[in-house]
């Protein structure tokens, strides 16, 4: 009896090592696209961040820091990111990323929505550095495709 | 044997009491009596109280006039809810209920056919909500498209299934009482309003016991995501720092005060949050800066 509660704990030890370790240890090629694809979203955030406090008069308007970073967030939308989201990457499977299992169930529908991100940036790139209005105008659709993509795609909290 | 017998009595009249006691309790016939909806006035109510979020039809574009089919699914711990369909079509919808029959199921969670309703329709909060308000939105929903997609069955788990069990829910996690009580300004009882009745902030905002009740004690801070993995943020001062004019930006457009931006049902909401008054953001945000902070 004692051997075989031996063998039984041996095997709930082990099962429950594998365990921890599957969770932990993430495959080196798809711990990488995660963090491109964040730093990717860092970029989009930084420069969309100097345009929105301008928007929202928080700093004063500057044409060239805004044709700027505007210029930037429509190149950075036109970037393919095809190599950012391999299968089994999402929050479902591996830990450290709160992209939803729908983007890969639900194909292409966000490419739809990135398209749409692309659109709205190129529009606001072209008129950004005219005035203050022309930014306030053109910003919307942007914020307006940001939050589209994370409704449907992104793990709360 | 005769022990027996008295106990069995005893249970079944116990039994019968306790149905008495959690039967559906619709509103009186004479509720809204004296009271006149207003269609317009209603159209802000719909908004606040955010009905298109969960009843129009899956991945519907927004409209004008929104056409509330139903069909969304909620997966729960408790089974899976479908929104049914409440717009005006006399069949499948909600255009022959009287409008007390609309207002009791809002605010009494209480169907036509006298059923009690699962409280993932929010009428814990909606019960808080005044009557005028209920009629100008009744009024409104009256001049709403009608849409004949039939409502699909719950699915739910044993035994959530027998409704009857809702009566001891609402009679255990219901309460006409404000959470947030004391001397409020103007401004912060517009916001309570706004928030704990009309919003139902609380319905996502505030974590749950193992029966699905809100815990009061816990006011907003933060839940586990009810539709799946992640979690709906703590919204109390403990964590959320940014000023009333943050709340307010972020309630009118979506970004937060580093540009980032709301996602998943959040997006709903600001959908309706945007349709309201600057005033009545600012009382939201004014709310928000006086429940307890918890951490």
């Amino acid at each position: 009896m004692n051997y075989l509660k031996k063998i039984a704990a041996g095997a709930i030890l082990s099962m429950l090592a594998g365990t921890v370790l599957a969770e932990s240890h993430i495959d080196p090629a798809l711990a990488g696209a995660i963090k491109a694809r964040q730093a990717h979203m860092s970029l989009y955030n930084f420069n969309l961040a100097i345009l929105g406090n301008m928007a929202q008069d928080k700093t004063p308007y500057d044409a060239e820091a805004a044709t700027a970073a505007a210029t930037n967030l429509a190149a950075l939308a036109a970037l393919s990111q095809a190599g950012y989201w391999p299968q089994g990457s999402d929050s479902a499977s591996v830990e450290g990323t709160r992209a939803l299992p729908a983007i890969w169930e639900t194909y292409p529908a966000i490419v739809e929505k990135a398209t749409a991100l692309s659109d709205a940036a190129a529009a606001l790139a072209v008129v950004a550095g005219n005035d203050l209005d022309s930014l306030k105008a053109t910003i919307g659709p942007v914020g307006a495709a940001c939050g589209s993509c994370h409704k449907s795609f992104r793990q709360p909290g | 044997m005769r022990f027996l017998r008295w106990l069995t009595f005893l249970v079944v009249v116990g039994g019968l009491g306790g149905l008495w006691v959690t039967r559906p309790q619709p509103l009186p016939d004479a509720a809204l009596s004296g009271v006149t909806g207003d269609a317009g006035a209603g159209r802000l109510v719909f908004a606040a109280a955010g009905c298109a979020s969960c009843h129009t039809a899956p991945d519907s574009a927004a409209a004008e006039l929104p056409v509330l089919a139903g069909g969304k699914q909620f997966a729960t711990t408790f089974g899976t809810f479908i929104a049914p369909n409440i717009s005006t079509d006399p069949d499948h919808g909600i255009g022959s209920w009287t409008d007390v029959q609309i207002a009791s199921a809002v605010m009494r969670g209480v169907g036509a056919d006298g059923e009690h309703l699962y409280p993932v329709f929010p009428y814990a909060a909606y019960e808080k909500a005044t009557m005028q308000d209920v009629a100008d939105l009744i009024a409104y929903l009256r001049t709403l498209p009608a849409d004949p997609t039939p409502s699909q069955a719950h699915d739910i788990t044993f035994p959530f299934n027998f409704r009857f069990l809702l009566g001891g829910w609402k009679l255990l996690f219901t309460s006409p009482d404000w959470v947030i009580t004391g001397d409020l300004t103007a401004e912060q009882t517009r916001g309570r309003y706004l928030a704990e009745a009309l919003g139902h902030c609380g319905e996502c905002h505030t974590p749950r016991n193992a029966l699905g009740g809100l815990r009061r004690d816990q006011w907003l801070a933060g839940a586990p995501n009810p539709l799946g993995k992640g979690k709906i943020p703590n919204i109390t001062p403990g964590v959320l720092t940014w000023s009333e004019a943050d709340i307010v930006t972020y309630l009118t457009s979506g970004f937060t005060p580093d540009f980032d931006t709301a996602g998943g049902q959040m997006i709903e909401v600001i959908a309706n949050t945007s349709q309201l008054p600057d005033a009545d953001r600012a009382a939201i945000a004014a709310y928000l800066k006086i429940v307890p902070a918890i951490d």
